[in-house]
């Protein structure tokens, strides 16, 4: 009875939409990363220019994922550096 | 020459059927010349929401295969007279048709319809993309349901990615004002803010539609029903009408009135 009133009065919220859209947003997160290898592509592409300024990388060997875990998805690179320079180059 | 709007959604039973017969209903009752087309070879239903059933002789597998003239397949609503039905094929596979067929399935329905709407089955596969082919617009239907959006959006991105259609319009269906205000359901700016697609309407869950599907008639018949109010409302926009989204919170049970004279929310 006591809940039955609870739930006329709209005094019980248990919030669980913000449960779905954290749900949500983390499979999207891998659905669209995995639907999208060029999405990927392009951020490698990015990636290796903005770097480039700083350092000279080896771009065959370099490698990026997303790795997931329960909670949290993470982007992951592996940039292999060949030499690091002295001073930082303008963006051509 | 018309336009051809395929209506999709990726996940199953979230209302695209119900969706595609009171949009096109809606779009007749404003006078306009309107065409369904049911793409979900083997498993027809479009006829039945639309209480058409018994009328259909010929269907879009017999249309492709030259069976018979596409006239002859064109089925005439009883309420509407600008209201016509294209069934799909009950007994074939979806394989029976090819995308390149319905491209020009939908070309020829175009000259003489001001609106060619497709209904699109579930899923991603041939039947979807045989109802996307010959679109040149498409409306994602979804829920506020984790499953139901996660799908939208993978529609979504096929759509954009392999079909062109990058700009399709959102309808978020069967939404709970009640359980939005409780925290318990995805709100419509949730769900926008997640999908980032345009909105183009709400329909809030309506027990009216259930009747209204058992008689085979269109909600968008009936005046009072606050989901018939919505569809309509769609159609509008599709013609190009401003129009507001409605408010949901006017809800009439006595629970609700009750609640709101003792100041509750």
């Amino acid at each position: 009875m006591l809940e039955f009133l609870t739930r006329l009065f709209g005094r019980e919220t248990t919030g669980s939409k913000e449960i779905a859209k954290e749900r949500l947003r983390l499979v999207l997160v891998h659905d669209r990363a995995s639907v999208s290898p060029q999405l990927l592509q392009m951020l490698k592409n990015d990636l290796i220019k903005v770097i480039s300024r700083y350092m000279e990388i080896d771009t065959e060997n370099l490698e990026i994922h997303l790795d997931q875990t329960n909670e949290t998805v993470a982007l992951v690179a592996s940039i292999p550096v060949k030499r690091m320079k002295r001073v930082a180059q303008n963006p051509a | 020459m018309g336009e051809v709007v395929v209506i999709t959604s990726g996940k199953g039973g979230v209302g695209k059927t119900t969706a595609t017969a009171n949009i096109g209903a809606a779009l007749a009752g404003f006078g306009h010349k309107v065409v369904l087309v049911d793409a979900d070879i083997g498993l027809r239903n479009l006829d039945v929401v639309l209480g058409l059933e018994n009328r259909i002789v010929y269907h879009l597998v017999d249309v492709v295969r030259g069976r018979c003239r596409l006239r002859q397949a064109l089925i005439k609503d009883k309420r509407y007279d600008n209201l016509f039905l294209l069934p799909a094929a009950q007994t074939e596979d979806k394989t029976a048709v090819s995308p390149e067929q319905m491209r020009e399935l939908c070309a020829e329905l175009q000259e003489e319809f001001e609106w060619v709407i497709v209904d699109s089955p579930a899923g991603i596969e041939q039947g979807f993309r045989n109802a996307v082919a010959g679109a040149q617009k498409a409306i994602v239907i979804t829920t506020p349901e984790v499953a139901a959006v996660r799908d939208a959006d993978r529609v979504i991105g096929l759509l954009a990615g392999e079909f062109d259609l990058r700009d399709p319009k959102l309808v978020l269906n069967r939404i709970r004002p009640r359980m939005v205000r409780y925290g318990d359901m995805m709100s419509i700016e949730d769900v926008i803010d997640i999908l980032a697609i345009e909105l183009l309407g709400v329909v809030p869950e309506d027990e009216q539609v259930v009747v209204a599907t058992n008689r085979g008639e269109p909600v968008v018949q009936d005046p009072r029903s606050r989901s018939g109010e919505a569809f309509r409302n769609i159609a509008r926009r599709m013609k190009g009408e401003a129009v507001p989204l409605m408010n949901l919170d006017r809800e009439g049970g006595w629970v609700e009135k009750l609640r709101r004279l003792m100041g509750f929310k």
